[in-house]
């Protein structure tokens, strides 16, 4: 049940894009397409499960035995730099037209706050093992579907009369702000 | 004790280091993409700005580019020509071709020039002008004069003249083209930067209404192309047209003879 909870909070409640504010310039920058949007997402959900994973391990197994949490940082952005690169050759290996629609935002994952937030959140909140794990899958899941619901919308707007000035960036902020509300109405739910 | 954490802190995390780079190394004989070598080797004389000025995001996909061909070897507009032959000679291609290229404004008929057959106060951009009855110029070929060209200008190399017609600085127009596309009537054009004989007309009405739609019109009559070297200039449709192929500094252009002072020498 806690898992449950753990899972619903992070994805939902207090999804990671619409009501943390973190991980904005992937969310805004490949959230265009949508099927650059969806595998961006799975991406990025991929790199937060295994790093969450990882850097649990090396908090409780190696920083906390020795003392040395004020390593934090520095360790867990070693996993996410890492994880990214192997990410990186993969889906180049992969699909090479999935790459080029990622661009720049593929390699900037590394510094995608919403993955090392995760992490230092987990930390945070003394998960275990598990917990941190289903915290991570369910952050991803946030992160994906708020990146999916903008594409979606940002599709359609193509075809929508929006003032010039409001064009690009402009209308997409409102949007994003639209839907951090409606994600408000989730709070509660628990 | 405190020299024992800072072993432990660097011990722990050089550990980590080194365990991840093997990963990173295993993975990337594993997962390794056979990529044309050039595209490094551009990627290496680039200036590595990163900055999107070519149209592309960041150095390396114009790298890519240029190396598949999508991209001209000249098109980074940050390097200059400089890097333009480093990129020319990692593709051997001929490097003598990175001349500079400059947006070139091919029309004369300003306010004081041209004759109006209206009054037009609609939307004042020259797109929408074309719409309607292509403005409030006789001559329908001509500069609209309401600067979308140099709106389009993010290098600040274009102004309007108090004449009412664009005017390129060249020394800082990078050649993006940008001007080309934003202008409906096609009145900007790439030059070499030495093309300095120019046509500055586009008006291919013939003497009797392009006399009278503008006193800088080519009227068609040919002086120019009887006076010029064999091949220099070309007549089509009542407009002379000059060949740039087989343009040269040398050759006898007869520029004073147009009796619209069609020929400029910039």
């Amino acid at each position: 049940m806690n898992l449950i909870i753990i899972f619903i909070s992070a994805a939902l409640i207090n999804n990671f894009v619409l009501i943390q504010f973190l991980g904005i310039c992937p969310f805004v920058g490949v959230s265009k397409k949508m099927d650059s949007a969806v595998s961006m997402g799975l991406a990025v959900t991929f790199v937060m499960v295994i790093s969450a994973a990882v850097t649990w391990l090396i908090y409780n197994l190696i920083l906390e035995p020795t003392n040395m949490q004020i390593l934090e940082y520095v360790s867990f952005i070693l996993v996410i730099a890492s994880l990214v690169q192997l990410v990186e050759m993969f889906i180049k290996k992969v699909s090479k037209p999935l790459y080029d629609s990622l661009g720049i935002f593929l390699p900037l994952i590394t510094t995608n706050c919403a993955i090392l937030g995760l992490a230092l959140i987990s930390v945070l909140r003394e998960y275990s093992f598990i917990q941190s794990v289903v915290f991570a899958v369910g952050a991803g899941v946030g992160f994906t579907l708020a990146l999916v619901i903008m594409a979606g919308i940002r599709e359609e707007l193509e075809l929508a009369p929006v003032p010039k000035h409001f064009k690009g960036a402009g209308i997409t902020m409102i949007i994003a702000g639209c839907l951090g509300l409606a994600f408000m109405g989730f709070s509660g739910l628990i | 004790m405190e020299i024992n954490s800072l072993l432990i802190a660097v011990g722990s995390m050089g550990g980590l280091g080194l365990i991840f780079s093997a990963g990173l190394a295993i993975a990337n004989k594993k997962l390794h993409v056979e990529e044309n070598p050039k595209i490094s080797e551009v990627n290496e004389v680039l200036p590595g700005a990163n900055c999107g000025a070519c149209g592309f995001p960041g150095c390396g996909a114009f790298a890519e580019n240029v190396v598949n061909g999508n991209a001209k070897f000249n098109g980074c507009p940050v390097g200059g020509p400089d890097v333009a032959d480093e990129v020319a000679k990692i593709l051997g291609v001929e490097s003598g071709a990175s001349e500079r290229m400059v947006a070139k404004v091919m029309c004369q008929g300003g306010n004081a020039e041209t004759a109006k057959k209206a009054t037009y106060d609609g939307v004042k951009t020259c797109t929408a002008t074309t719409l309607m009855s292509n403005g409030e110029k006789f001559c329908e070929y001509g500069c609209f004069g309401y600067g979308e060209c140099v709106d389009a200008c993010q290098f600040d190399a274009m102004y309007m003249n108090d004449n009412g017609l664009p005017v390129v600085i060249e020394d800082k127009c990078v050649g993006c083209g940008e001007c080309v596309k934003a202008c409906p009537q096609g009145i900007m054009e790439m030059h070499k930067i030495s093309h300095n004989v120019l046509l500055r007309c586009k008006n291919e009405d013939g003497l009797l209404f392009a006399k009278k739609a503008c006193t800088r019109a080519c009227i068609g009559c040919g002086i120019c192309v009887r006076e010029a070297d064999e091949g220099k200039l070309v007549m089509s449709n009542n407009l002379a047209k000059i060949n740039y192929e087989n343009f040269g500094n040398d050759s006898k252009y007869p520029t004073e003879k147009c009796p619209g002072k069609c020929f400029t020498n910039r």
